[in-house]
């Protein structure tokens, strides 16, 4: 409130803050601006998709398998239109992709968030500390990267079986160790700036230097890394689940519903399988367009 | 060089064992190794028989040397699905894998390369602009999904592939091979374009990328004042130098295309390694679980070394470096 009622007064020149300059930049893309658009409306269709889904794909009592396998556009027993058809128990496309978003994008960001905080605490750590410490976590690093994600993730879903927090789990792993190497290469740039310097002097303790004062400034490719990889995570949890090593089947995200109408689409029943596809597709591009611009924006090295 | 050589080759070795102990503490210490390693059909008293044969009463220190020297004599357990060494079967498999990652390597050099050069010689044309914005969709799209869309539109629309398995083979060596007959490769052309797509993008941005950077330099200019034809100048003195990534990130890349393949052969149907390993998972066939694992990582170590040696072989600036 307070704010309108400064603003009513003459106008004082709008202050350049960093947030402002990095809105105004990013919205020089009108694709990064429509790809952020539809990421918000994503992410609200999954969060809202128990109150604005024509069925509850999960209540067997609304369910009837005589409607299954319905094309697009047919009417089911009671009237409901199957707008992107059903699949073979019955169940309404549409909903199921409502609620297998909830599921993807939840594995997806959850993981980046944990994979996130346990990555660069490690990569400050590692910066802050050097010597021995440091060689040891980025050795751990390096080990961790020269396997691709999806071996890795198999390892683990291989040794702890299927289910939502061992693909959580899995993710988290796979993941860290980009965090932690991207925090490290931000921190060890911005311990050598003055302002660590006079910190320092002020004699402050060690966590509060790194978690006060250097971390807010580690933060720009931080976030970057963060977008990418909650792409790839939910990339990666589609395809295990795809595998059939990622969520059980009674909480199928879109990779396990791309997996349940495979085996119809030889027989040129092709939306089940391609719906939650276009979905998964959709979200993936979105989101990495958001990344992009972002990186554009927040690289130093590109600013104008 | 001998020296750093030999530093590399006991850090491969060093990379191995680690590997064997996550592996062993995956399975003997996270999983239940009785669980694992004995038939979940078995019963009590062959459970018990089984414990002491395993030596799964030992402690643990004796049970992983035990593992160990089985690794190394190439004893890495029995199926239980098959009743043959797990290591038998994977080496059965292989053929098929190693013919799709070669020919998905093979498939983004040829393609990568020319279009990538194209893209960096014409930056701001419009066929330069779509060959980027279709790499970008080359990275960030499933391969599953991918995969499935080729088998919508080849094989269930057009009809003109079949959409799944490996056709006929043909015997060379002692081993099975795809790549020799007709329908062979009409049954290889999908999954292999499946499997190179992310490395066709990938070959693409590395090649035009280097050709950018290159064209600015002087010895590109050099050899322009010398009258050297722009054919002869863009193709033996620029593509020669930026050869050398493109040499490492495509060898590193064999890995990740053989470990990707697990994707790809369980969309295809296509029996490889990878469809073996998942459907091993899937009734918790833990031997070959365990062998496959232990196989790719031992595959991924010899990969890194390889690749490390053969930069020092093409990049003189390495091989000074590691003399000094």
């Amino acid at each position: 409130m307070s704010a309108t009622s400064h603003d009513a007064a003459p106008m004082p020149p709008k202050q350049e803050t960093p947030f402002r300059r990095f809105v105004s930049e990013y919205s020089e893309s009108p694709v990064a601006v429509a790809s952020f658009v539809l990421v918000v409306l994503i992410v609200s269709i999954a969060l809202l998709a128990p109150f604005i889904s024509p069925q509850n794909p999960y209540d067997l009592a609304q369910l009837d398998i005589m409607d299954g396998r319905q094309p697009p556009g047919s009417k089911s027993l009671e009237g409901l239109t199957f707008w992107l058809g059903t699949d073979d128990q019955g169940r309404d496309m549409l909903s199921g992709i409502m609620y297998g978003l909830r599921i993807s994008l939840g594995v997806g960001a959850g993981s980046a968030v944990i994979a996130c905080v346990i990555g660069t605490a490690l990569g400050l750590i590692a910066a802050f500390a050097g010597g021995k410490t440091d060689t040891g976590i980025m050795r751990l690093v390096d080990l961790q990267l020269s396997f691709p994600a999806i071996l890795v993730a198999l390892m683990i879903l291989a040794f702890l079986g299927k289910g939502v927090m061992n693909v959580m789990l899995a993710l988290v792993i796979v993941e860290w160790a980009r965090f932690a190497r991207t925090a490290r290469s931000a921190a060890l740039v911005e311990a050598r700036r003055e302002y660590m310097e006079a910190a320092q002097c002020l004699a402050l303790p060690k966590w509060r230097l790194v978690f006060r004062h250097m971390l807010p400034n580690c933060m720009p490719p931080i976030i970057v890394i963060f977008t990418i990889l909650v792409a790839r995570s939910i990339t990666l949890e589609a395809t295990l689940s795809f595998l059939g090593l990622g969520v059980p089947i009674t909480e199928p995200s879109l990779g396990l519903l791309i997996a349940n109408g495979y085996q119809y689409m030889l027989s040129g029943k092709y939306w089940i399988s391609f719906y939650p596809g276009i979905a998964l597709l959709v979200t993936i591009m979105a989101i990495n367009l958001v990344g992009d611009q972002m990186r554009d924006v927040l690289n130093p090295r590109l600013k104008r | 060089m001998t020296t750093w050589m030999l530093r590399r080759l006991i850090q491969a070795a060093f990379v191995m064992l680690v590997m064997t102990v996550i592996v062993f503490i995956g399975v003997n210490v996270i999983g239940d190794p009785v669980e694992i390693l004995i038939s979940p059909e078995a019963d009590q008293a062959e459970r018990a028989r089984a414990v002491a044969a395993l030596g799964l009463d030992k402690p643990l220190w004796e049970q992983y040397w035990r593992f160990l020297s089985g690794a190394l004599q190439g004893d890495l357990g029995r199926s239980f699905v098959f009743n043959e060494p797990a290591l038998k079967l994977i080496a059965q498999r292989m053929p098929a894998t190693l013919e799709l990652a070669i020919t998905a390597v093979l498939l983004s050099v040829i393609l990568g390369i020319p279009l990538g050069l194209y893209a960096g010689l014409r930056p701001n044309s419009i066929g330069g602009r779509a060959i980027m914005g279709a790499s970008i969709l080359g990275f960030s799209l499933p391969t599953f999904w991918v995969g499935l869309m080729l088998i919508m539109v080849f094989a269930v629309q057009l009809g003109w592939l079949p959409s799944t398995g490996r056709g006929p083979t043909r015997e060379l060596f002692g081993v099975q091979w795809s790549f020799l007959t007709w329908d062979g490769l009409r049954h290889m052309a999908m999954p292999a374009l499946n499997l190179a797509l992310g490395n066709i993008a990938l070959v693409l941005r590395l090649t035009r990328a280097g050709v950018r950077e290159n064209l600015p330099m002087d010895y590109v200019k050099f050899a322009r004042a010398k009258g050297i034809s722009p054919n002869r100048v863009v193709f033996v003195h620029v593509l020669k130098n930026i050869l050398i990534p493109i040499v490492t990130v495509v060898g590193l890349e064999i890995g990740g295309l053989i470990a990707f393949a697990v994707v790809t052969e369980s969309v295809f149907a296509w029996p490889g390694m990878g469809k073996l390993i998942i459907d091993s998972i899937n009734v918790l066939d833990r031997p070959v679980i365990v062998a496959y694992l232990m196989m790719i990582v031992l595959l991924f170590v010899v990969i890194n070394l390889i690749v490390d040696l053969l930069y020092t072989v093409l990049d003189p600036r390495v091989r000074l470096e590691t003399k000094e």
